[in-house]
């Protein structure tokens, strides 16, 4: 991981940071700074909003052939979320077998370790999602 | 005091290891050695879960229950013995995880097993005094025994979250009191994996000495006996302790049961005060006086009186997990899975 570009990106990671286009309503993560429907109309009209971390899975996978990082959690899931709000993003499903995982699944974001630069590096943080706890 | 617990809140990982599990590696008695220690499971982070991770779940946890502007908070103190980092502090990350950061002061504290109340005392002192409007005090941990070591047993993980402010108080500070010596009942040494005791040193000179003469200290200030109070909440490093404690400064076990986390997820170190105090905070009642004393290694305790007060009513609780939901979210794993997690196995490039 870039570390410079993992710095600039901490509040998307950490909290979910996303924007909203103030010309059609729509939501986008991570953050845009022109809305990709509305173009030049969309200009100075973004706003940054935080999503409320609630969402369901739309797909997963089972991921058996990890990055050697990941070796620990194997085999673990990958999922694409939509966000309540409505955008999609990838991420990391914890707190949840293989057996238990389902589309439709509603999740929440959680703050979890997401790789280390080797035993004397920087540890990174930010968004992986869990099953919502009711 | 003015200044007092405004919102609290908890984290402990879900994964349970028990006794009989790890004596079943060590050939012991597993199941004995539980039963003697009174811990039926202790909890165990899973592998991208460290004292930054549940210092942030449980900060986020607390702010879920008011509305207030994360901005306005002008402290954050994280104590515990395991921070991820030797230099870089806890807080940083913590400040930034709750949308703090920038305008605000942080650092951790060290204090073995009392990090977390010291942190405390502190952020009290500065709301007290009008520096900062919120301040928020953690303490977490992810502790760790030697493999075969008898701490193996208990050492376990978690943490809870305190925003302290001075309106809308649902726990009054009525005081606080100190009680520190200079005795070596257990360390860890810079660079150092597992921490070192000094075996049967660790009871009566070091915890029963400390949590006991906080705890008659702090009654003593108030004019206050065990039976002024509805519940008592003693650091437990195991299930046996502060029931010997308990019972010595004349509380009846319903006092303690509420605040004794550890026969269920062992002792979560500079979480393990803050826990207890929370699942107080869950089960209390507008009225109800607490009596809270933690204790460190090295060695010390702080000892709080608190009282619950009416705004508890108002309290929106429900927005986060209460500490028994935590507790009861259990999902045990064999002792092979366990030192996979603690990363107590030796890999190539180690
Ligand atoms: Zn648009």
């Amino acid at each position: 991981m870039n570390m410079p570009r993992f710095w600039r990106e901490i509040q998307g990671r950490y909290n979910l940071i996303g924007s909203r286009c103030g010309n059609c309503g729509e939501y986008f993560f991570p953050k845009r700074d022109i809305c990709p429907k509305c173009h030049r109309k969309s200009v100075g009209k973004m706003e940054t909003v935080k999503f409320s971390g609630r969402g369901r899975i739309i797909s997963y996978s089972i991921v058996h052939d990890p990055h050697p990082e990941y070796k620990d959690m194997r085999p673990y899931i990958m999922a694409i979320i939509e966000l309540e709000e409505g955008p999609r993003l990838t991420a990391q499903v914890v707190d949840c077998s293989p057996e238990e995982v389902k589309t439709g699944m509603e999740v929440e974001a959680t703050f979890r370790k997401l790789a280390e630069d080797g035993k004397e590096g920087v540890i990174f943080y930010g968004y992986k999602f869990r099953p919502l706890r009711k | 005091m003015e200044a007092g617990i405004i919102s609290y809140g908890a984290y402990i990982p879900r994964y349970r290891i028990k006794p009989e599990e790890i004596g079943r590696v060590w050939g012991e008695d597993g199941a004995a050695r539980g039963k003697g220690l009174g811990v039926m499971a202790k909890s165990v982070p899973a592998p991208d879960e460290d004292v930054i991770t549940i210092a942030v779940e449980a900060a986020r946890n607390a702010l879920k229950r008011v509305d207030i502007d994360p901005k306005d908070i002008g402290a954050i103190y994280t104590g515990s013995e395991s921070h991820p980092y030797a230099v870089k502090p806890t807080s940083t990350v913590v400040a930034e995880a709750i949308m703090a950061s920038p305008d605000l002061t942080a650092a951790d504290y060290e204090f073995a097993c009392k990090a977390g109340t010291a942190a405390l005392q502190n952020v009290l002192g500065l709301v007290e005094s009008g520096i900062i409007k919120y301040g928020m005090a953690i303490g977490s941990d992810t502790s760790q025994g030697a493999p075969g070591d008898p701490l193996e047993y208990t050492a376990s993980a978690g943490g809870a979250a305190f925003l302290v402010g001075k309106d809308g108080v649902i726990a009054e500070i009525n005081g606080m009191y100190s009680y520190t010596t200079d005795t070596p009942d257990f360390w860890r040494r810079e660079g150092q994996p597992y921490p070192s005791h000094g075996g049967r040193f660790t009871g009566e000179p070091a915890y029963f000495r400390h949590v006991l003469t906080a705890a008659k200290g702090m009654m003593e200030r108030m004019g206050t006996e065990a039976k002024d109070y509805d519940y008592v909440v003693l650091h437990q490093p195991n299930g046996k302790f502060p029931r010997r404690a308990a019972k010595k400064l004349g509380f009846s076990p319903e006092q303690l049961e509420t605040g004794l986390l550890t026969p269920r997820i062992g002792n979560t170190y500079s979480g393990a005060v803050p826990l207890g105090l929370s699942a107080v905070l869950d089960a209390a009642e507008p009225g109800n006086r607490i009596l809270a004393v933690s204790f460190g290694s090295g060695a010390g305790s702080d000892a709080f009186d608190i009282t619950v007060t009416d705004e508890m009513k108002k309290f929106r609780k429900e927005r986060a997990p209460l500490v028994m939901d935590m507790v009861n979210d259990e999902v045990f794993i064999d002792y092979a899975t366990y030192v996979k997690y603690r990363k107590k196995i030796r890999r190539k490039g180690d």
